[in-house]
């Protein structure tokens, strides 16, 4: 059973994330958590840009915030994001491949907390940030899916995390919805 | 008797344990002993973020377990002075959060101006760019002279490259924009001078500035106090000792007092939620209400 997704992207992010937004069903109830790579003074635009593209409630990340069913968690800028067993951490530690915040340390994290219920998505993105992490989550018995790199929009990311590790699954943007809508609500499909 | 014996090597081989429960009581131990042969508590730090950086130690120890940390740390301790910088986090910025400073000038630094005398504890100060960048706020809105200024930090290390002033001359354009941005009135480089990659603060803004040790974890409250300020250091400590960091900070604030915590930081999961005021909307300034 997914318990959690976490979703890490950089550039071309915002498109990708607002078309599989806008395709979740309000009843999708796995959270999902996402870092965004952004420079770190830009505000709340993110979240509010999100939100109108989500039928399920897009917050952004305060340290110590639970994790609760049926939601999209933000990663805020200029902080790195983990995973504790039920509830988010923040820090300010130094930046990871010049990431802050850093898609593996949200991995990491979170597959050490989570193990073989934790699904890693990677999208478009122009770092190879996040191949550590999919490769912790698939070394802790987790899944791991990733947008194809023919169809993204920035394939550094995509073809790094795949390059890292052996994927589950390797799919175009618009079947990301139906993938995740099949491994982790078999009923909602 | 034999049968006791045999009782839990039974019942371990029954349920081996995975290396992730090993590695959990690995951990328990190492900061057991760090608190006992040393003092300085770690027991109740967020784990997550702790476990990164003790794997971080161990690589750069060419070790490669935590226990084997533990061994190398409780014989040496000039590794546990390199673990204690790399367990605390010292990352700070001057001016951080501009707009925290700027609604500080707008509806803080109002209610200070009625003080004949104010008192201001920075907790987990580290280098001491944010106590610098208050000294200037304060010294620009007239202030300064009245004002005391305690900053803690739990690392010595840190404490003394705070107390010298001296910041890296490459970080001043950044600082200087934040500045700016934090409603700052005059030319940054007014504060400091240029030598070599340095840039030196002008003496006169650690005037009224007392740096010292002060263990968030273990010390007490040590006097009453008009502003406390402690941001981006709750984040590293679990929600036990987040707790007991509220109560501390909350004893040590007089009524209607102000305090500042980090911007991702949240009054709403402690229990002192109620005894404050949000200041702002959306801004991390809380006044102390009851
Ligand atoms: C990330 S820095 C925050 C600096 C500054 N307040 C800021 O927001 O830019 C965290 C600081 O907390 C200090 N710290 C960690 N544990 C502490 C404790 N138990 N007591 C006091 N200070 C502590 C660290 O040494 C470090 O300097």
């Amino acid at each position: 059973m997914v318990e959690l997704i976490v979703v890490g992207t950089s550039l071309g992010g915002l498109n990708a994330l607002t078309h599989i937004l806008s395709q979740l069903p309000a009843t999708f109830s796995t959270p999902l958590a996402v870092v965004q790579h952004r420079h770190r003074d830009s505000e709340h635009l993110l979240v509010n840009l999100l939100q109108s593209s989500s039928r399920l409630p897009v917050f952004e990340i305060e340290d110590k915030l639970p994790i609760q069913p049926g939601a999209i968690y933000l990663a805020p800028a200029d902080y790195h994001v983990l995973v504790e067993r039920d509830h988010f951490a923040l820090s300010v530690d130094a930046q990871v491949l010049h990431a802050r915040p850093s898609i593996d340390v949200l991995f990491d994290s979170a597959a050490d907390s989570y193990g073989p219920s934790l699904l890693g998505l990677i999208l478009t993105g122009a770092s190879h940030d996040g191949a550590h992490g999919l490769k912790a989550i698939k070394a802790a018995g987790g899944l791991a899916l990733v947008q194809d790199p023919a169809t993204a929009e920035c394939a550094i990311m995509p073809a790094a995390a795949i390059a890292a590790t052996r994927v589950d699954y390797v799919v175009q943007l618009t079947d990301i919805v139906p993938k995740l809508l099949e491994l982790c609500h078999p009923q909602l499909r | 008797m034999l049968q006791q014996a045999a009782g839990p090597a039974v019942a371990w081989m029954l349920r081996p344990m995975t290396q992730h429960e090993r590695e959990d009581i690995e951990l328990d131990l190492l900061l057991e002993g760090i608190s006992r042969y040393y003092g300085y508590d770690f027991r109740h730090y967020a784990p997550a973020s702790l476990k990164r950086r003790i794997w971080a130690a161990i690589r750069t120890e060419q070790l490669a377990s935590i226990s084997a940390l533990q061994e190398q740390v409780l014989h040496d301790p000039a590794c546990m002075e390199r673990l204690l910088l790399s367990l605390t986090v010292n990352v700070t910025t001057m001016f951080r959060d501009p707009e925290f400073y700027r609604i500080f000038r707008e509806k803080v630094v109002p209610r200070l101006r009625t003080y004949p005398f104010i008192r201001i504890w920075h907790a987990g100060c580290s280098t001491g760019e944010e106590v610098y960048s208050m000294a200037i706020l304060l010294h620009e809105e007239g202030l300064y002279d009245r004002c005391r200024i305690y900053a803690t930090d739990i690392n010595e290390r840190v404490l003394s490259k705070a107390r010298s002033g001296i910041f890296d001359l490459s970080t001043m354009q950044e600082y200087t924009q934040n500045y700016l941005r934090a409603g700052g009135t005059r030319s940054f480089s007014e504060y400091y001078t240029a030598a070599y990659d340095h840039a030196l603060f002008n003496p006169r803004l650690k005037e009224q500035i007392t740096f010292s040790q002060h263990n968030l974890a273990t010390d007490g409250s040590f006097n009453e106090f008009n502003v406390v300020l402690c941001r981006n250091v709750l984040i590293y400590f679990n929600k036990q000792l987040q707790e007991r960091v509220h109560n501390l900070m909350y004893e040590s604030l007089g009524m209607f007092g102000v305090l500042g915590i980090g911007r991702a930081e949240s009054m709403r999961f402690t229990s002192h939620e109620q005894h404050y005021k949000e200041l702002h909307p959306g801004e991390r300034l809380y006044q102390r209400v009851v």
